[in-house]
């Protein structure tokens, strides 16, 4: 057979207009947001009329809708409630997020400054600015949220493999076994499909 | 024109009959006291004719298997958009999940893209970015893999406590397919990877996106891109006409609808790998980057929707087991709830990072069972209980329970998902 090229030469040159279009996506550095700003002022215009009908007036969430604003200092609590200002570590992400794949339904509608607008009208829900703060593709690297320490890489390996890969135990692991709980207590699963019948 | 049998007796019919008897029939073994009309009487079926070539270009399951089907749980989340349902494993058997009812996870729908209209773009570190057509991705050198993919959130439901009854609702947010596509590798390469390119960033061409950093060092080792999945193309709800094959690495990194894998020299840490699919801890901090899929079992039946309907005598107990970590070298089988273990039997020695289907043949005599697997994989890990999970997580960590499941068989036949001490 004849040898193969290193490369087989399928493909064409990404041009710098379709690099620009798909790629968008913003790094906590900053690398990747465009030129552009907003405040919560004209945030919360916006937000009212895109984004308010499933994230609530205040970002407060409808019905399962999810919560943006909120739920400070509850992670160590039953249900914690996990929200921008909560939980989430980089305000890039709530950039990058809204900006592709928000609202729902009709994700990539949004211009720069309206998402700069809608960020900044996100972290006012929070109590993380005052509702003057111009938020920027200058300064929003520089925004640290409240969560930005509370992660860690996931550490399986020293936490659980070591005991998780002691040898089994095949015969008297135990002296007695309870039953403690009970699905049919919930009765939260859906119906039998022969149910119906 | 029915599946009854012609004695009236329907699955109802028996359990209410060996309740109300306090009898139950020894399976295979009673002898029949009357002929059986459905050998002695002609049947239609050996008697007229059955449908012609031309009745289903594309076939579905016979009517018969109905309830074979992926099932949603409304509650579970806000709409049916950006949702989940799932596999009906209970019913299945082997280890290839059919297409047709395996499980659907999207977060803006699932999108139809004709390969027409795909494109894949490789951009960021690399010495020339490029554009693929779907043409272009069929010509490069091919590989066929089985793998699972398992929803990092499989069974995440169950951590508080004994939720959903049936092991289709608890552990059915997986498949397993066996994928025909083509290796990063050979992608990237053909691209030209730049030193400092230590990340990829991969997302989809649905509005969601689904963006998620992978480590090169992973992508370059067994990651792939698929256009087949069991024989023919991924169907619309996984990815067609490309999706990418994320081997033991939890669900959502496997990006449907490929559109683009950008070279990184820093993970983006991106809404899916930040507000989603980092595990909470006790004290309030959340692991992130948890990608591997532990070792992890489930005994598929019996269970809450397959109860025991043929009475006391051999009875086949059986179930799915799979690692993230690598090939399952083992299942132990326990009937009293862990207090003592035994080897169940693999149809087949396990394959990396792909489903087992093990067997343990038991002869049941209507005493009550406390159902449970447990899997030992290739690197010596044992699947723990679920108050070994806790005792490292606490109970909010919403993914990755691995933990042992318990069906409680009682005495009728039927089973629940319990806790047990």
């Amino acid at each position: 057979t004849p040898a193969m090229a290193d490369k087989l030469g399928l493909g064409r040159a990404a041009l710098p207009e379709e690099i620009a279009a798909w790629d968008k996506d913003v790094r906590p550095d900053g690398k990747g947001l465009p030129v552009g700003s907003g405040d919560a002022l004209v945030g919360e215009e916006i937000f009212a009329d895109q984004c308010a009908s499933c994230h609530g007036d205040f970002a407060e969430g409808v019905d399962n809708w999810p919560k943006l604003a909120g739920g400070m200092n509850t992670l160590n609590r039953e249900d914690p409630l996990k929200t921008v200002g909560s939980y989430w570590p980089h305000v890039s992400t709530v950039w990058d997020y809204v900006n592709r794949s928000m609202p729902f339904g009709a994700a990539q509608t949004l211009a720069p400054d309206d998402v700069y607008a809608i960020v900044a009208y996100i972290l006012y829900s929070n109590d993380l600015i005052e509702d003057d703060f111009v938020l920027s593709n200058e300064n929003l690297a520089d925004f640290e949220l409240p969560n930005v320490g509370g992660f860690f890489v996931d550490d399986r390996e020293t936490t659980e493999y070591p005991q998780f890969s002691a040898p089994a135990c095949m015969e008297n692991c135990k002296d007695s076994v309870e039953i403690t709980m009970h699905a049919t207590v919930l009765d939260v699963t859906p119906d039998d499909l022969t149910d119906d019948d | 024109m029915t599946n009854e049998p012609t004695n009236g007796t329907t699955r109802r019919g028996f359990l209410a009959a060996s309740a109300a008897t306090g009898t139950a029939l020894v399976a295979g073994g009673a002898a029949a006291q009357t002929p059986d009309p459905l050998i002695t009487e002609v049947q239609e079926w050996a008697s007229g004719l059955g449908l012609g070539v031309d009745d289903a270009p594309y076939g579905m399951p016979i009517h018969f298997e109905a309830d074979v089907v992926r099932r949603n749980v409304e509650w579970l989340t806000a709409d049916v958009i950006s949702s989940i349902n799932f596999t009906p494993i209970h019913a299945l058997d082997g280890t290839i999940t059919p297409q047709g009812c395996a499980f659907e996870r999207h977060h803006s729908g699932a999108i139809e893209l004709a390969k027409e209209d795909y494109r894949l773009m490789i951009n960021g570190l690399v010495d020339t970015p490029l554009v693929f057509t779907y043409e272009d991705l069929e010509r490069f050198p091919r590989v066929t893999r089985t793998f699972f993919l398992e929803c990092a959130a499989n069974s995440g439901m169950e951590w508080a406590g004994a939720q959903l009854n049936g092991s289709q609702f608890t552990h059915g947010m997986i498949h397993n397919m066996e994928y025909t596509g083509v290796t990063l590798r050979t992608l990237l390469d053909e691209a030209g990877i730049k030193p400092e390119g230590n990340w990829l960033y991969v997302e989809g061409a649905d509005a969601s996106s689904n963006g998620r950093s992978i480590p090169m060092e992973k992508a370059l080792d067994d990651c792939m891109i698929a256009f087949k999945a069991n024989g023919e193309a991924l169907r619309m709800e996984h990815g067609y006409p490309v999706r990418l094959i994320v081997p033991g690495w939890e669900g959502n990194l496997w990006v449907k609808w490929l559109r683009r894998m950008e070279v990184t020299d820093a993970p983006v840490e991106s809404r899916e790998e930040t507000s989603k699919y980092t595990d909470t801890m006790e004290n309030g901090t959340s692991r992130k980057w948890t990608w591997v899929m532990d070792a992890k079992s489930v005994i598929t039946a019996p269970s809450p929707q397959m109860p025991i309907k043929h009475g006391h005598g051999p009875l086949v107990i059986t179930g799915l087991a799979w690692s993230g970590r690598g090939a399952v070298t083992g299942v132990d089988v326990s009937v009293n709830g862990g207090k003592t273990w035994a080897k169940a039997r693999l149809a087949a020695p396990g394959q990396e990072m792909a489903l087992t289907r093990f067997y343990f043949d038991y002869n049941w005599q209507g005493e009550e069972m406390l159902l449970q697997s447990r899997v030992t994989d290739s690197t010596g890990y044992v699947q723990p209980t679920k108050a070994q999970l806790r005792a490292v997580r606490g109970l909010n960590s919403v993914y990755h329970n691995n933990a042992i499941q318990t069906w409680w068989v009682k005495t009728n036949g039927e089973a629940e998902n319990v806790e047990v001490s």
